[in-house]
C-alpha cells in the first residue's frame, strides 16, 4: 500500500494582515443573556399558547365557580377559594411551558447555537430561569388577582349559615382578610413560578419534552392519587400533605391536610426547586451539548 | 487563529478524535476533510466547547472558547443549519443571538441582507428550505463580524447557485484576512475553495498540507496507451524495463514513462497505437486512497452482484477500493477508466459500470447523473 509521510505543518504565506472587525468588543454579562432570553421567550408561539391558556383557565374557571354560588346554597368556605380549580388546571400549562423553555432548544438543536453564542452555560441557565420566573410570576399573580377581586366583589358581605353543632343557628358575614388575599394572589403566583422553575430544571436534566412533561405531571398529580390507594394512615397523610394540590389548597385556605397557610410548603417547594436548579447547572456544565 | 493540541475525544470505548494537533491560520480557507464518521463534526464541536475534550485542548486566539466573553465577535460557526427553533422568525433568531453578545440590532438587518434573506426575515424558519436554513446559519456566523469562521459541510443540500455563492463568500472572507475553516467530505469541493488542507480519518490526522502540495503528492499521472497489438507492445515495453498495467478494457496504463517517449518507442518498433494520452488521477481518488483504510462504514461488495450473468468482465477485474484500499497505487484503477481529468470520481465508475456498490458511489453518482451508462 502507499505510504504517506507523517503529516507536517506546511509553511504558509504570511496572512495579509489579520482581520479586525468594526463592531466594538464589549464584555457581555448576565444582562445581555437576559435580554436574549426575553427575546427568545416572547418570540415563540408556545409561550403565547401556554400562558394564554393558563390565564384563561385561571380567570375563566374562577369566574364560573363564583357564578355557580347560589344565593341560598352558600355554605361556609373561604370566599377566595373559588379560584382553586382554575389554578389546579392552569398549573399544568406552567409545567408545560417551563419544560419547553429548555427542551425545545434541545429538540430543535437551537441549544448548540445558544451555547456557541454564550459558552457560559450557567449564565444562560440563570437568564432563562430569571426571565421565565418573572414572566410566570407576573402573569399568574395578575390572573389570580383578577379572580380574587371578582370573588371579593361577588361574595364579600354575604351572610353565611354556619352550623357548628350547637342548637343555635349562627349567621356570619363572609369576608377575606389581607393575609388570605395575599396568599391567594402573590402566594399562588409564587407557587406557579416555582413550579415552572422546577419544570425547567427537570427539562434541563432530561432534555426531552415528553419525558420531562410526563415526569412533572407525575410530581404534581401522583402523590395525591397514590394516597387514595394507600391504607396505611401515616403514609397516606404524608402523601396528601406534601402533594401539590394540598399546597395550593393551603394557600386558598382549603387544605386537604395540615394547615399553616401554605407558606411552609411554599418554602419547601422553593428549596426543592433551588436544589434541582443546582443539579441542572452541575449536569449542564459537565455535559456535552 | 485556531490551535489544536493533542485534542482527543472518547465516546465509551470508541476513540472519535485521536490526538489531533494542527493550526488553522488566517488569510486562507482551510479545508477540513475526512470521510463520514471521521470525527470532523466532533472536532468542530470541541472547538466551540460544546463537547468537552477527553484530552488536549483548543485555543482560539490563544484562549479557550469558554473564556471568550463575546464569542460571536471572535468566531462565527455554522455547525448545522437546523440548529434553529423553527417557531421563531429569522429576524428574531438572529436578534436573540445578537443580544446575548451585545451586537447592535442594526447588524441583524445587515447580515440578513448579506445572505439574501431580508424578504423572509419575518417568516418563521420552520418553512425554510434547506438552502435558506443554510443561509440563515451563515448569517448567524457572520453576525459578530468575527475573525474566525467555521463552517461544517456548508454546501450540503444547496443548489448550484448556492454552492457558488458559498464558495465565493468563503474566499472573500479569507481574502479579508480572516481564518476560515470549512469541513467537507467532498474533495472536489475543497479543491475549488481551500488553499490549505487538513485531512483526518478515524479521528487521526492524515495530512496537514497546502492544497498545491497535496495535489502534487497525491495525484499521480500516467499514460494511457491503446493498441490493437497488445502482446507486441508489452514485449517492446518490457524490453526497456517498463511493465504496464492492463486496464479492464484492454488498454495499457504506463506510469513511469512520458507520453512522447512512449510514442517514439512505439514508432521505432512499428506498433500501431490507437490512443496515447497522458492522464491525471483524480484528487478525489487520492483523497479516498488516503482515507480508505480509515473509512468507518464500508459498503461491502456483494459477490452475488459481481457474478451476475453478463457481468463477467467486471467480476474478473480486481477492485481496489472495496478491498480496503490496500491495492494502493494499482488498485482502484483496474477498470480502465481512471481519471479522465481532475475531478473524476472513482465511485461513479465502479458503481455505475460494474454494478458494485462502493463507498462514495451514492454521492458521486448524484453529481454525474448525466454520464450514467
Amino acid at each position: 500500500m502507499t505510504h504517506y509521510p507523517a503529516p507536517a505543518q506546511a509553511p504558509l504565506p504570511a496572512p495579509p494582515g489579520a482581520y479586525s472587525s468594526p463592531i466594538p468588543v464589549v464584555r457581555t454579562h448576565l444582562g445581555h443573556a437576559i435580554a436574549s432570553e426575553w427575546t427568545k421567550i416572547r418570540t415563540v408561539r408556545s409561550t403565547l399558547w401556554s400562558l394564554g391558556v393558563m390565564f384563561l383557565l385561571v380567570v375563566g374557571i374562577g369566574m364560573l365557580m363564583t357564578g355557580t354560588v347560589g344565593e341560598n346554597e352558600y355554605e361556609y368556605s373561604p370566599i377566595l377559594s373559588f379560584g382553586l380549580p382554575g389554578v389546579l388546571l392552569g398549573q399544568l400549562c406552567i409545567v408545560t411551558l417551563g419544560v419547553l423553555v429548555i427542551t425545545s432548544e434541545y429538540g430543535t438543536g437551537m441549544i448548540r447555537t445558544t451555547f456557541t453564542a454564550s459558552p457560559q452555560r450557567g449564565r444562560v441557565l440563570a437568564a432563562k430561569a430569571i426571565v421565565f420566573f418573572l414572566v410566570t410570576f407576573t402573569l399568574s399573580t395578575l390572573a389570580c388577582t383578577i379572580v380574587a377581586l371578582l370573588n371579593k366583589a361577588a361574595l364579600e358581605g354575604r351572610s353565611i349559615n354556619r352550623f357548628d353543632g350547637s342548637a343555635e343557628h349562627q349567621v356570619d358575614t363572609a369576608s377575606a382578610s389581607m393575609g388570605e388575599f395575599l396568599r391567594a394572589t402573590v402566594g399562588v403566583g409564587l407557587f406557579m413560578a416555582l413550579l415552572g422553575l422546577l419544570s425547567l430544571a427537570v427539562g434541563v436534566l432530561l432534555r426531552h419534552s415528553a419525558g420531562a412533561i410526563t415526569s412533572m405531571l407525575g410530581v404534581v398529580l401522583l402523590p395525591l392519587l397514590a394516597s387514595l390507594f394507600i391504607s396505611q394512615i401515616s403514609v397516606k397523610e404524608k402523601l396528601q400533605e406534601y402533594s401539590m394540590p394540598n399546597l395550593v389548597g393551603q394557600l386558598y385556605g382549603v387544605p386537604i391536610h395540615g394547615d399553616d397557610g401554605g407558606w411552609g410548603l411554599l418554602g419547601l417547594l422553593g428549596l426543592v426547586t433551588a436544589g434541582m436548579l443546582g443539579a441542572a447547572y452541575a449536569v449542564l456544565r459537565g455535559r456535552d451539548v | 487563529m485556531i490551535e489544536l493540541e493533542g485534542l482527543t475525544k472518547r465516546f465509551g470505548d470508541k476513540l472519535a478524535v485521536d490526538r489531533l494537533t494542527f493550526t488553522v491560520r488566517p488569510g486562507v480557507v482551510t479545508g477540513f476533510l475526512g470521510p463520514n464518521g471521521a470525527g470532523k463534526s466532533t472536532t468542530m464541536r470541541m472547538m466551540l466547547d460544546l463537547d468537552h475534550p477527553t484530552g488536549g485542548e483548543v485555543r482560539i486566539d490563544g484562549r479557550r472558547y469558554a473564556r471568550l466573553k463575546e464569542p460571536l465577535k471572535y468566531i462565527g460557526a455554522l455547525l448545522d443549519a437546523k440548529a434553529v427553533h423553527g417557531g421563531r422568525s429569522a429576524y428574531n433568531h438572529l436578534l436573540c443571538l445578537a443580544q446575548s453578545n451585545r451586537i447592535p440590532r442594526s447588524r441583524v438587518d445587515e447580515v440578513l441582507d448579506v445572505v439574501g434573506l431580508s424578504a423572509v426575515a419575518r417568516q418563521r424558519t420552520k418553512g425554510f428550505s434547506l438552502g435558506m436554513g443554510q443561509r440563515l446559519g451563515i448569517a448567524a456566523a457572520l453576525l459578530g463580524d468575527p475573525e474566525i469562521l467555521m463552517f461544517d459541510e456548508p454546501v450540503n443540500g444547496l443548489d448550484p447557485e448556492g454552492i457558488h455563492w458559498i464558495r465565493h463568500l468563503m474566499k472573500r472572507l479569507a481574502a479579508e484576512g480572516r481564518t476560515v475553516f470549512v469541513s467537507s467530505h467532498l474533495m472536489s469541493e475543497m479543491a475549488l475553495t481551500a488553499g490549505h488542507l487538513v485531512v483526518i480519518g478515524q479521528g487521526r490526522l492524515l495530512a496537514d498540507t497546502s492544497m498545491s502540495d497535496f495535489i502534487g503528492q497525491n495525484s499521480r499521472s500516467f499514460v494511457r496507451v491503446r493498441t490493437p497489438e497488445p502482446e507486441r507492445l508489452r514485449d517492446v515495453l518490457s524490453a526497456v524495463g517498463v511493465s504496464p498495467q492492463v486496464a479492464a478494457d484492454g488498454s495499457f496504463e504506463v506510469a513511469d514513462m512520458e507520453a512522447a517517449k512512449l510514442g517514439e518507442l512505439a514508432a521505432q518498433h512499428h506498433v500501431t497505437l490507437h490512443e496515447l494520452s497522458p492522464q491525471q488521477a483524480s484528487l478525489e481518488e487520492a483523497f479516498m486512497r488516503m482515507t480508505a483504510e480509515s473509512v468507518e462504514y464500508h459498503a461491502h461488495s456483494t459477490a452475488g452482484l459481481a457474478d451476475a450473468p453478463g457481468d463477467r468482465e467486471g467480476a474478473a477485474a480486481p477492485r481496489g477500493l472495496e478491498e480496503g484500499g490496500d491495492g494502493g497505487v494499482a488498485g482502484g484503477r483496474e477498470d480502465g477508466r481512471v481519471g479522465d481529468r481532475v475531478g473524476d470520481r472513482v465511485g461513479d465508475r465502479e458503481g455505475g459500470r460494474e454494478g458494485v456498490p462502493v463507498w462514495g458511489a451514492d454521492w458521486s453518482a448524484k453529481r454525474r447523473k448525466g454520464s450514467a451508462r
